[in-house]
Order: structure tokens, then sequence, then C-alpha cells
């Protein structure tokens, strides 16, 4: 942490003088409390199982420090400007679920903590290099559709033969690519939503004109809306198919926010209202696995060892651990099923309490807030869009899961973003707080007056290149070009 | 567009809120009934990584916790299972405690049930402490004696020590095996629990405590006891008939043999006590009047729960009865029931001098650096209209003297010893199908007994039957006394 406080104070000297307030010091600080966290965490775990220091708590504690010092100098050299709550949050989250993965291991046999950690290097390293390449993610919009079809093609990866991993734990969610186990569908849900930001910034205007009226509600022409719905329901079906139907709530969800942001019409919701409950009616009708989640959510006492077996012990596990916990390691995270994946909360909720479980909410929710303030001050449309949409994907997946668990909402296995042991997941996670850097730090970056360049060098070498061509066209077409402003809209046409 | 994103965010609250409600709600309304909820399997878990104490017989741990490689630390074994079931109960993963296990559960674990569910006990350290021995009054040789002098026939004997209630031995047949039971294995409790409950004999059932019967002629124990504290005399006539006419029916009662008792005109009371005359008795119930027999009765503890450290089964008189049912009643016939251990107590209560002492099976409890944490639980069974002097010290001696000559010359002659004071009154009560064949008394002032056989044939007599296994289990207990 020394050296992070030390880079820390050598941007500031960088600075402007009285820079008092740079946000990569704050983020500094901030990641060196969640890496000091993480580690105290990980000793207080090692001490519980046994009175000498195991060489794992120590080698977590290092192993994420090191992790962090990367982020942070990558962060620092690429996105200057960037949310400086972002990283820590991430880092705080993801250091949590290292330490509570390890306790499932030590309380099941298993062997995930070290693969957890290999995967939060590799995850992170891949959104050094997102950012490090993607200088401004208004160019994104131009593969607006590729995006859409990569989603399409992602969702239904796990049931192509030969790579897919077959049914696991009652769903088709898996596919198996050299040797290892991916979930396509957590990086759909990012592909999703770039799609969804590109189709409504071009389309907004359309949308928020009401030419049609479908009884009291005013709404546009279908053919504006067709394209969103077809790919939404769509994303949807297949989801359901695959008995992912936390995924489909979650994409479900996130699509009317988008459209409801974009427009600024609360027919949407409430449209989407509407065709959430139809959905649900005829799901609960039609889909003998969503009648017994909703049976098991009104009641779970009936059937506790069976199929109910699950929530009940989730509950157990809540109620077992009261305010303040049993204490690290003290639970029984081994009689929850999918402790160190999907019920990774109620693991945290038992042995620490209420209070932990708040501080781990809490932090979701700063992170969310974030994401919001992000998306109102990014500079164009399709930043805002695109902002909001991975911000309340965040903050719905959050949400379906502790939910579930919490017999809030009937219970869908979906990971918790961060906290839950997985390498798509994070790397969905680390590439949403990746573009979410990218976004905060172009606007910020404008609102300092920081002139628009490309901050990395293979993208300064883009844009050279593309400063030169279009020097050509100028040269060609004598016609001037609008300069790089606040907003510039000529993105919007298509590659 | 950022009003709609103020919106989406105030929306994103309420969800938030409502996870931080609901998890209030789970983690500190609901937190004990999960914490507690039977399908918890912490609860289990952490119960039994308790060293369980041993509950002790004599030297002789009859029930003690063995350590496991399994999840689940210690299991709990049965020396000697069968024999000491209906005290011991089981303890188990599916069907939680019974008998002593359950009654004794706080000492036997060492801590109050609740802070099991607790765990401010673990993080004070008591989490390895081992629970407390519970040192039971019985003998093993007076226990091994009634179980094997019982055989295969369905009864229960208990035997007291006259001079404190103290239980030395309280076995029923038939019985079961607890270890199956207190198993690990879900599979083989269900199996073995399934089996139990659908035997046509039930052998979960403690007859010696937990069911009632007709006492039959035992009850004449406090006919005779409410006559003498009328006071009349052992000595006092009565017509000796073949047929007492009940007033006020044409249903009379007659003797067991089915003429007089003795066959002169006239009878005594100690002479119509040894011979169990009914005619005499019903006579003597109508002529004291309902209302004296269940005052004497409920002095000697029916009607009235009884203070024991097992649940007890009440023993039963009805009350304002009219003079048919008196003269029934006064027979021990009708709806008069009582338990084997009530009647040993009211045996011990004679022989000595008039106390109806409460029964206890506990003597002490000990926690693991052999220091006393709790005695018997001893003294006089008062309470409820009882003060534990259901008669008075004359009436005892008289009564005991009745209940030596019904040994020495009377129905209960099989239960004679050589060179001992024995004492009792034998009982067949023909409510149902076969009769049940009783033998209560005492020998000398040390022991006190019950025998009660109630499917013993349809031959079966209380002083043929249940008078012998008496003797058997008396003389093994005479025998322990001499030793001392």
């Amino acid at each position: 942490m020394t050296a992070g406080n030390r880079a820390a104070s050598e941007a500031g000297r960088d600075r402007a003088p009285g820079a008092v307030n740079n946000p990569r010091r704050i983020e500094a600080r901030l990641l060196a409390g969640a890496v000091v966290l993480t580690a105290l965490a990980g000793t207080l775990l090692g001490w519980s199982v046994a009175p000498d220091l195991p060489p794992a708590a120590i080698i977590t504690g290092v192993a994420l420090a090191v992790i962090a010092i990367v982020a942070h100098v990558t962060v620092r050299y690429a996105a200057p400007d960037a949310d400086p709550a972002l990283l820590p949050l991430a880092f705080l989250l993801n250091g949590l679920g290292l330490v509570f993965v390890r306790r499932v291991d030590l309380a099941a046999g298993s062997d995930l903590a070290a693969a957890q950690m290999v995967w939060t290097a590799v995850t992170v390293g891949a959104m050094c290099v997102a950012l490090l390449f993607v200088s401004s993610v208004r160019p994104l919009a131009r593969y607006q559709y590729t995006f859409g079809l990569l989603t399409i093609v992602l969702l239904v990866l796990p049931v192509v033969p030969g790579i897919s991993a077959g049914v696991i734990n009652g769903a088709q969610l898996w596919i198996d690519l050299f040797g290892m186990r991916f979930q396509p569908g957590e990086i759909a849900k990012l592909t999703g939503v770039l799609f969804l930001a590109g189709y409504l910034a071009r389309n907004r205007d359309v949308l928020s004109v009401a030419t049609q009226r479908i009884g009291p509600l005013l709404v546009p022409a279908a053919r504006h809306l067709a394209p969103v719905f077809v790919a939404s329901i769509g994303a949807m079906v297949i989801m359901a198919q695959l008995r992912d139907l936390g995924s489909a709530l979650l994409f479900f969800g996130t699509f009317i926010a988008m459209l409801y942001v974009a427009t600024g019409r609360l027919a949407y919701p409430a449209l989407g209202g509407v065709l959430f409950a139809v959905a649900c009616y005829l799901a609960y009708t039609f889909f003998a696995h969503v009648r017994v989640r909703v049976n098991i959510w009104i009641d779970p006492w009936t059937d506790v060892q069976g199929s109910a077996y699950q929530l009940a012990q989730s509950l157990f596990a809540l109620g077992t651990g009261g305010l303040t916990g049993t204490g690290l390691g003290l639970g029984r995270p081994q009689d929850v099923p999918f402790s160190a994946t999907d019920a990774i909360f109620v693991v945290i909720g038992e042995e620490l309490g209420l209070l932990g479980a708040t501080a781990v909410l809490v932090a979701f929710l700063l992170l969310v807030a974030r994401g919001l303030r992000i998306a109102q001050t990014a500079r164009d449309e399709f930043s805002t869009l695109l902002a909001l949409g991975l911000t309340v994907t965040f903050a719905f997946q959050t949400f379906v899961i502790v939910g579930g668990l919490t017999r809030l909402v009937p219970l869908t296995g979906i990971t918790l973003p961060f906290v839950s042991y997985g390498g798509s997941s994070l790397l969905a996670n680390y590439l949403i707080i990746g573009v979410l850097l990218r976004i905060s730090d172009e606007s910020r970056g404008a609102a300092r007056g920081r002139e628009p360049r490309a901050s990395s060098p293979p993208a300064r070498k883009r844009a050279v290149a593309r400063e030169e061509a279009a020097a050509k066209r100028r040269a060609r077409n004598t016609q001037q070009v609008t300069s790089d402003g606040d907003r510039q809209d000529d993105w919007t046409d298509g590659p | 567009m950022n009003r709609s994103i103020g919106r989406v965010g105030a929306a994103l609250l309420v969800l938030f809120g409502a996870l931080f409600v609901n998890l209030n709600v789970i983690t500190l309304i609901q937190a004990d009934d999960l914490a507690t909820h039977p399908a918890n399997r912490r609860l289990i878990v952490q119960e039994y990584g308790i060293a369980r104490g041993p509950i002790v017989v004599g030297d002789e741990a009859i029930a003690s916790s063995t350590p496991t490689d399994g999840e689940l630390r210690y299991l709990r074994t049965y020396a000697s299972g069968p024999r000491y079931a209906h005290l011991t109960g089981y303890y188990s993963v599916v069907l939680q405690r019974s008998g002593l296990e359950a009654a004794f559960n706080e000492a036997l674990t060492g801590r109050p049930t609740e802070v099991v569910a607790q765990n401010l006990g673990e993080l004070l350290g008591s989490a390895n402490r081992p629970g407390n021995a519970v040192q039971l009054t019985i003998d093993a040789r007076i226990q091994e004696a009634a179980q094997s002098a019982l055989g295969d026939r369905e009864g229960a004997v208990v035997v007291v020590d006259p001079r404190s209630g103290a239980v030395l031995a309280s076995y029923a047949n038939p019985t079961y095996d607890p270890n199956p039971l207190s198993s690990h294995d879900r599979a083989e409790i269900r199996d073995a629990w399934d089996t139990l409950r659908d035997r046509d004999d039930r052998p979960l059932v403690d007859r010696a405590t937990r069911e009632i019967y007709p006492p039959g002629s035992t009850f004449k124990l406090i006919v005779a006891a409410a006559a003498l504290e009328a006071g009349i005399t052992p000595d006092a006539l009565f017509p000796d008939e073949v047929v007492y006419d009940v007033p006020q029916t044409t249903a009379n009662i007659g003797n067991f043999s089915g003429g007089a008792c003795r066959g002169d005109d006239e009878i005594s009371l100690e002479d119509a006590f040894a011979v169990s005359c009914n005619t005499v008795f019903a006579r003597l119930g109508v002529e004291l009047g309902d209302a004296d027999l269940v005052r004497q009765a409920e002095r000697f503890g029916f009607n009235r729960s009884m203070p024991y450290e097992l649940g007890v089964s009440d023993s039963v008189i009805p009350r304002d009865l009219d003079v048919p049912q008196t003269a029934q009643s006064a027979i021990g016939q009708r709806d008069v029931r009582a338990t084997p251990m009530h009647l040993a107590l009211i045996a011990a209560a004679v022989a000595n001098g008039g106390e109806l002492h409460r029964p206890h099976v506990v003597a002490n409890v000990r926690n693991p650096e052999g220091e006393l944490v709790m005695g018997p639980q001893e003294g006089l069974w008062t309470g409820a209209g009882g003060d534990g002097r259901p008669v008075s010290a004359r009436t005892a001696e008289q009564l005991r003297q009745m209940m030596l000559a019904a040994v020495t010359s009377g129905t209960g002659q099989a239960a004679r010893i050589d060179g001992v004071e024995v004492g009792g009154k034998t009982g067949t009560a023909q409510t149902g199908t076969t009769p049940v064949a009783w033998f209560a008394g005492f020998a000398g002032n040390e022991v006190a007994i019950a025998v009660m056989l109630p499917d013993g044939g349809a031959d079966a007599t209380g002083g043929g039957l249940a008078a012998p296994i008496a003797r058997e289990v008396l003389q093994v207990a005479v025998d322990r006394e001499q030793q001392r």
C-alpha cells in the first residue's frame, strides 16, 4: 500500500496545484483499505481453523495487493479521471468473495479458492487490457447489431453440441472450452446492454414520440419498437428455455429501465409491468419447474428435506447467524447447497451476521449509486444508456439472488457479482467496471477541461491514424468536420 | 434523461430497501425459530458435539457417549439396552429424546438446552466440556431379577425403598433396544422405529408407569385403610356370605371361589383381607360410603399426578359413585385404575408406618470433576389435597399385619420367603377378556414391590402368577440388604 500511496502522490504532483481531491489518490487509499480488509479477514479465517497463521491467508492478501496495484496503475495511466470508488468497491467485494470461497473450501473439502484467485488476476488483467485499448466507448455504438447477434450466439452456445457442458443443476448454461468451463450468458449481459444502448440511443427520438394508441397508453409506431422487442423477448425465451429464469428476469428489467430512460415515457415501465405479469402467469401455468419454484417460495416448510431444501438451508444459515453472526469460520456452509456460488451471500450472513450482510449490500448499493451517477454525467446518450444498463443489470442481479435467498422473491440460480465463485461472472463484472471507468473518465476529464485524447499508446496510434484519414478526407472534400465538442453525434452512423 | 435516471435509482433503492427490511426480519425476528428448526442440522451437530454425560447404575454406565469419526462426534450407546430402555429412553437425531435422556437433557449435556442454540457458550470455551453423570437409584441385581422373573410374559415389576421412595427397579415387558434408535444412520433409525411402532405388543409403552390397569383386590388395601381409619378394628366381624346382595341392583357380587370365604357364619376383617373376600369388602365399601372410599384413595394418591422424574399416568377412581358402583369399586373393579408404580408406593407406605413418599429414580447428578450438582428429589408425596400421610401409624401397622397374614396364610403364600417378614396383597381384576394379575407387598421395611401381569391367561390369578414373581425379586432384594 505504501507503493500505492507513493504512486498516488506522484500522480498528485503531475496534476495541477492543489489537486487534493485527485481521484487516483482517493482510489489508492480506498483500494489499500479493501486489500487490508481482505487480508485481515483471510487471517481471521486462517486462525479459526489452525492456531498457526496459514500461508494461504498471506498469499491471498499479497496476491490481491499486487493485482490491485496493477489495476490502479493501469487506471492511472489509461483513465486518470475515472471515478475513484468503482475499483475499490469491486476489490472489496472480490476480496470478500475470495475469503468466503476459501471458507467454503475448508468446510466442503473443495479447492476453489486458488482457481478464484487465478480468475481474479486474469479478469482484472482483461479489464486493464480493455481500458488500454478502448479509449472511448462511443465507437462501440457502431457495432450495435454485432453485439445484438453476439448476445444471441452467446446465449445459444451452451446448447451447441461439442462444446455444451450439458445440463448442470437443472440448467444448461455452461460450455467446455480448452478444458475449462465458461458461462457465456454472463458475457451476454454485457453485449446485450451494448446492443440496447446503441439501438435506443439512435432511435430514442422516434421512440419518444407516441403515434399509436393502445387503450389508454400512447405508444410509438410498432416498426421502431419491433427490433428491441424481438431481440429482448428472443433473449428471454432462450434463457427461459435454458431454465435460467434469474437471467431472463434481470434482462427484462434492464431492458425496461433502459427503454424508460431513453424515452422518458412512463408508458414503457407500465407496459413492461403488464407484460411481466402476463409472462409470470403463463410461465406459472405452462412450466412445471416455475410452478415448483413459486410453490417453494410461498411455503418452504412442507418439503424442507426435498424441493425446498436449498431455500430452507439458506434461511437456517441466516437465522443462525442472527445479528452478529457465528464468527468467521464458525458457521456451517456445508449445509447450504451451492454455498460457493449462488448461495455465498447466506454464508456471509451466517458467519458475519446481519451486520456483515448489510455491509455487503451497502457496498453493492454504493457501486450502483456510482454507476447511476456516471450515467447521469456521461457525455452522450449512448454512454448514458450504456452506464445505466450495466448498472441496472448489476443491481438487478444482486437483488434477484439476495432476494431469492431471503425468500423475498422466488429463488433462481444466479451469481452474486464479484463475490460468487466463477470466472465468467468475474470477467463480465470486471468488464462492466472497466466500461464504467472509461465512461466516467471521459466525462470527468472533459469537465476538468482535459483535451479529449487517446489515452493509451495503441489507441493513440489509432487516433493518429484516424486523424490522418480525416485530414485526407477533409483535403478531398474541403468539408469542415465538427470539432470534438461536448456532444458528437456522427458516431451513430454505422460502419 | 437525468430525471428518469433518478427515478430508476429511486426504484432500485426501493428494491434494496426491501432486501434490508427482509434481512432484518429473518436475522432478528425469525432468527430463533430458524436456528432451532428441527431440520436445521446446526443444532444437532452442536448437540452431538458434546460428550454427553453417562447414566449410571451402580458402577456401570448404562448409557454412554462414545467418540466417532463422523460429523456427529458422539454416539450414544446403551449397555443392557432393553433392560433399562423404559428408564433411559433413547437419544435420536430423528426422534429427538425420550425417558431420562429427555428429562435430564440439561444435566447430561452439562448446560441449559437453550444455550446449545446460542453461540456465546462456544466463545466462552465450554464447547468441549463433557456433560454431567446421572446416577440412578436402580439396583442392577434387582432390575436384572425383575427382567428374568418376568421372562417373556407381558407385565411390569416396580421395586421401591419404602424409607425414601427410591426406585430400586422398574422394568416392563415387552421392552425395546434403544441402540438402533440412537444410531446416526437415519434409515436405520426409521426402520427400527417403524418396526417397534407397528408391533401389536407395543414395546415402546412402559407398563410400569405409562399405563393404568384395574387393580382388582389389591384395592382392598384402600378399603381396609378407610375402614381402619373409621375405627373398625381388624377383628371386627362381618357376615361370610356366598353372595353379597348389592342394594339398588340385581348384579350381585360373589366370591372368587364361588362359595363363602371361610364357611363359618362370620369372618373377621383381617381374615377377609387375607383370603381376599369380595362379599365382605363390597359390603364394607357400601357401608363406608363412596365419599370415604374416594377420600381415602385420593389420600393414597389416586386422582393426583405423581411427582416423578419420568412421566407417570394418574391412577383414577371416579367420584360420586352410586351404591352398586361403590360396591364394584371396593373390590377394585369397574372404573378404578392404577399404575404398578403407584401400587408399589402404596405398599411402601404401609411398610414404613404410613408415609407416602414421592418416587425418584435419580440419586444424584455429578459434574465431570465429581462434584454434586443435584441430589435426589426426595420427600413425601404432598400437594393436591395429599399431606403424604394417607393413614395413621396405627392404621399402617394394622394394615401391615393384615398383609403379613395374607402371605403367611392367605392368597399370597407363594410370595413367602423363609426368615423374612414378607407381606402383600394379591389381586385378580376381571374387567377385560383376560384377568390382570397383581401382587403388591413388601419385605421388612427395606423393599416394597408391585408386580402386574395384564395377560397371564384365562386362569391367571394374582396369587398364582404374580406372587411367585414377587418372591423371586424380593429374594434378590433381601439378599442385597443383608450383604450391606
